[in-house]
């Protein structure tokens, strides 16, 4: 039975949205222009590509539902209380093959020794073996030509499927002007460590496990979709009260322009940390003596987690806001606004075809500019304690989680590694794309770079 | 100049009421005082006398907004917001849930915030306008590009990192000072060595990235040319002229937040044990003590406003030609 969330309808949306929008960007050659120019930046092109991989696994993850119980119940069909994505689907073995508690990437046996009774009565303290990790082999003996080998041919086979879809994609990627050696190269460094990475989980944690034993590379994956969920959905928060408040404080002026701008002083003279923590812990309150509107802990969670985009987003126009008015001020005495409005066309009229065609470029910068530094706060607001459900698997709970483990003896760096890791290579392929678009988009830029 | 100020100040009232108003409404119209006294009071010992009690202790028994049932002025007076609103104006904060002079707690932790956050800040702008201007000598050039790229890296990295990734190379691996901790006067030095660092290079590659787009701006302007033109050397452009004129871009953005400092760094205070007014805030959120975090809140919205003021005033210090009016 599909599942659908508060934050899976929200996706949905976004996707339409976004479709809708690259719909009507195709039809009008002159909205296409600089998106040309960042598709022909080797750098956007690749990160494109990775943000492309880490959207695709958050999409999976956010198509859900309740698997069907074997059982019926006079004839009716129960459900499972436990909310699934595709996602979990694909890699149920990631999912399912839990350990007792942490175990050292690629490792087969548990990471601190216990006591072990022997067939004949003996107790021993020995590195007690895993019960998925690396089962397979009779002899340990053999674990580091295992992994090698294993490592060996699933990158062979990344690569091979690679080139498959580099060859598929050439001569489709050609006519475009596309930067084809970087994508051709990426392509295959991706599929490689995929068709390893892959090759490996079969047979170990390649990331090793948690303190309940819970792989951490499945981990890494499920937590790509919370921090791609406050990256995105934020901005559905955000782009109306900025675009609506900041167009109109700067049309009208006089006091409309007085009460926006004293709302959005208030709102920014407050600092952001300080207000997200005092309104989710509102919200907290709220869900703690409500229990009765959720009826799954998993839609408990999401919902935590709606409202956290929510707040996010009530904190995070005021700038954008700022920037919409001071342009809306400039472009409403530029002649053309003049002329429309000595034809007597409709303040409404001016507004939507005429100004606000003319700041989409400022919305869209500071839409992708500010995607990184949300997935960014995700983890530092988990840790201070008014993030995501602790529940929900977030780089900023597995940081959370890991971070105090780092005192033991030997020390367990694996998940705290694999969050960073993960967030590292999201971030920065986000902020580098972020610079080609800002760098394609913003006229005044482009002028500076060339003079310098 | 004056009276700009004067109105600049009489400004900042409304503002304040405002950001009351709105913590207000968060914290008392959204969950009632019966919800924070159950919240409070713990889930098992629940009773309608013990929630009233919890109540009447924490002066939260009163109506929210208009007391009908008094007289006069106190029909606004007795009421919970006038109760824990009005003292912020003259910087009463009253008393935390555990009892305590919440005014004095700010008055003592402000001390070793300021400790951490004072040197981060000035090391801290040096390194990053030194980086960007270094960036900008040598701009368009193949080190100019690995400047960027690193400051794109740098910035792509959760601060978390930088603050677990620096305690355990420095503290636990090299063992060069404590993990955590904090002490007064001289010997609290080599608390408050790491920290310090860490919190600089945690904001250089976008502090650094910022400055340099401020200089490229100004390097482009025709002043610029006319200095060359007269024989200058590259140096004396990028310092003598560069330098100044982008004063104005860098005081908007640097002013704004030195009042800010006395509120400390959330993070770091935490991560490493300092007693400031950051790991005040942290402890009050995961206390859920409202009257803590409303006081924090008043307190940093009003340095913000000091520091809205005081980029004002810096402007017409760095910019003859400002006049506020």
């Amino acid at each position: 039975m599909p599942v659908i969330l508060w934050s899976d309808a929200l996706v949905f949306l976004l996707l339409a949205a976004g479709i809708a929008c690259a719909w009507y960007v195709r039809q009008r050659e002159h909205l296409l222009l600089p998106w040309r120019r960042v598709a022909q930046s080797a750098t956007a092109m690749v990160s494109l590509l990775v943000v492309s991989l880490f959207l695709l696994v958050g999409l999976l993850d956010t198509l859900h539902f309740q698997a069907a119980l074997s059982e019926k119940n006079s004839g009716e069909t129960v459900y499972s209380p436990e909310v699934l994505s595709v996602f979990d689907l694909l890699v149920t073995p990631l999912r399912t093959q839990t350990e007792k508690t942490y175990s050292a990437p690629l490792a087969v046996t548990l990471y601190a020794k216990e006591s072990i009774e022997m067939p004949d009565g003996k107790v021993l303290r020995e590195y007690p073996r895993l019960r998925y990790g690396g089962a397979h082999l009779t002899d340990t003996q053999r674990q580091d030509s295992d992994i090698l080998w294993r490592g060996l041919t699933g990158a062979l086979a990344g690569l091979l499927a690679g080139l498959l879809i580099a060859l598929v994609g050439k001569r489709w990627l050609a006519q475009r002007g596309w930067p084809l050696r970087a994508l051709l190269i990426a392509t295959l460094i991706i599929a490689a460590i995929i068709g390893m990475t892959a090759k490996l989980a079969a047979a170990y944690h390649v990331l090793g496990t948690d303190k309940v034993g819970q792989d951490v590379l499945y981990l890494s994956l499920k937590s790509i979709r919370t921090g791609l969920i406050i990256g995105t959905v934020t901005t559905l928060v955000t782009l109306p009260l900025a675009l609506l408040l900041g167009i109109a404080a700067g049309y009208w002026r006089g006091r409309v322009d007085d009460v926006i701008q004293y709302i959005y002083t208030v709102l920014s003279s407050i600092p952001s940390v300080l207000l997200i923590a005092a309104a989710v812990l509102m919200m907290q309150v709220t869900i703690d003596t409500h229990p009765q509107w959720f009826d799954t802990s998993a839609s408990r969670a999401d919902l935590r987690l709606v409202f956290l985009c929510l707040i996010l987003g009530v904190t995070s126009w005021t700038g954008l806001c700022r920037l919409l008015r001071g342009e809306t001020l400039k472009l409403r005495e530029m002649e053309y606004i003049q002329a429309a409005q000595a034809f007597g066309v409709s303040s409404l009229r001016i507004l939507t075809r005429h100004i606000m065609p003319n700041v989409m470029h400022i919305v869209l910068i500071s839409l992708v500019m500010d995607f990184s530094g949300l997935v960014l706060a995700e983890a530092v607001l988990s840790y201070v304690g008014v993030g995501v459900d602790p529940s929900m698997i977030s780089f900023g709970t597995m940081i959370n989680g890991a971070r105090l483990e780092m005192g033991r003896e030997p020390m367990v760096w694996w998940a705290l590694a694999s969050a960073f890791g993960f967030m590292l290579v999201l971030v920065l392929a986000a902020n580098l794309f972020a610079d080609t678009v800002r760098d394609a988009f913003d006229p005044r830029l482009n002028r500076t770079e060339m003079v310098a | 100049m004056l009276a700009y100020l004067l109105r600049r100040i009489l400004y900042a009232v409304p503002i304040l009421i405002g950001v009351n108003l709105l913590t207000f409404a968060l914290f008392f119209v959204v969950n009632t005082p019966d919800d924070m006294a159950r919240m409070q009071l713990g889930i098992k010992r629940v009773t309608p006398d013990s929630i009233e009690k919890w109540k009447q202790q924490h002066g939260y028994d009163k109506p929210l907004l208009l007391n009908n049932a008094a007289n006069g002025t106190d029909k606004l007076t007795d009421t919970i917001f006038w109760q824990k609103s009005a003292g912020m104006f003259v910087l009463d904060f009253g008393y935390s849930d555990d009892g305590r002079s919440i005014g004095r707690e700010i008055a003592t932790r402000m001390g070793p915030s300021l400790e951490i956050a004072l040197p981060t800040f000035l090391i801290g702008l040096v390194t990053y306008v030194s980086f960007a201007l270094l960036m900008t000598l040598f701009r368009a050039t193949t080190l100019d590009m690995a400047g960027v790229a690193l400051c794109v890296l740098l910035m792509s990295v959760s601060g978390l990192f930088y603050i677990i990734g620096g305690q355990f190379v420095v503290s636990k691996l090299w063992h060069l000072v404590p993990i955590s901790g904090y002490d007064g006067g001289m010997g609290g030095f080599k608390f408050v060595v790491l920290p310090i660092m860490i919190g600089m290079i945690g904001s250089v590659g976008s502090s650094s990235r910022w400055y340099r787009t401020i200089f490229l701006e100004e390097i482009g302007k025709d002043y610029v040319r006319t200095a060359r033109a007269k024989g200058l050397s590259e140096l004396a452009v990028l310092f003598r002229h560069v330098l100044k004129n982008a004063m104005i871009p860098i005081l908007t953005g640097v002013v704004v937040i030195i009042p800010l400092l006395f509120m400390g760094s959330l993070l770091t205070e935490s991560f490493f044990g300092i007693p400031g007014l950051g790991s005040y805030t942290i402890d009050a959120i995961n206390a859920q003590d409202f009257s803590v975090v409303r006081a924090m809140v008043f307190l940093g919205s009003l340095l913000y406003i000091v520091g809205l003021i005081l980029t004002d005033i810096s402007y017409t210090i760095v910019d003859p030609r400002v006049r506020l009016s």
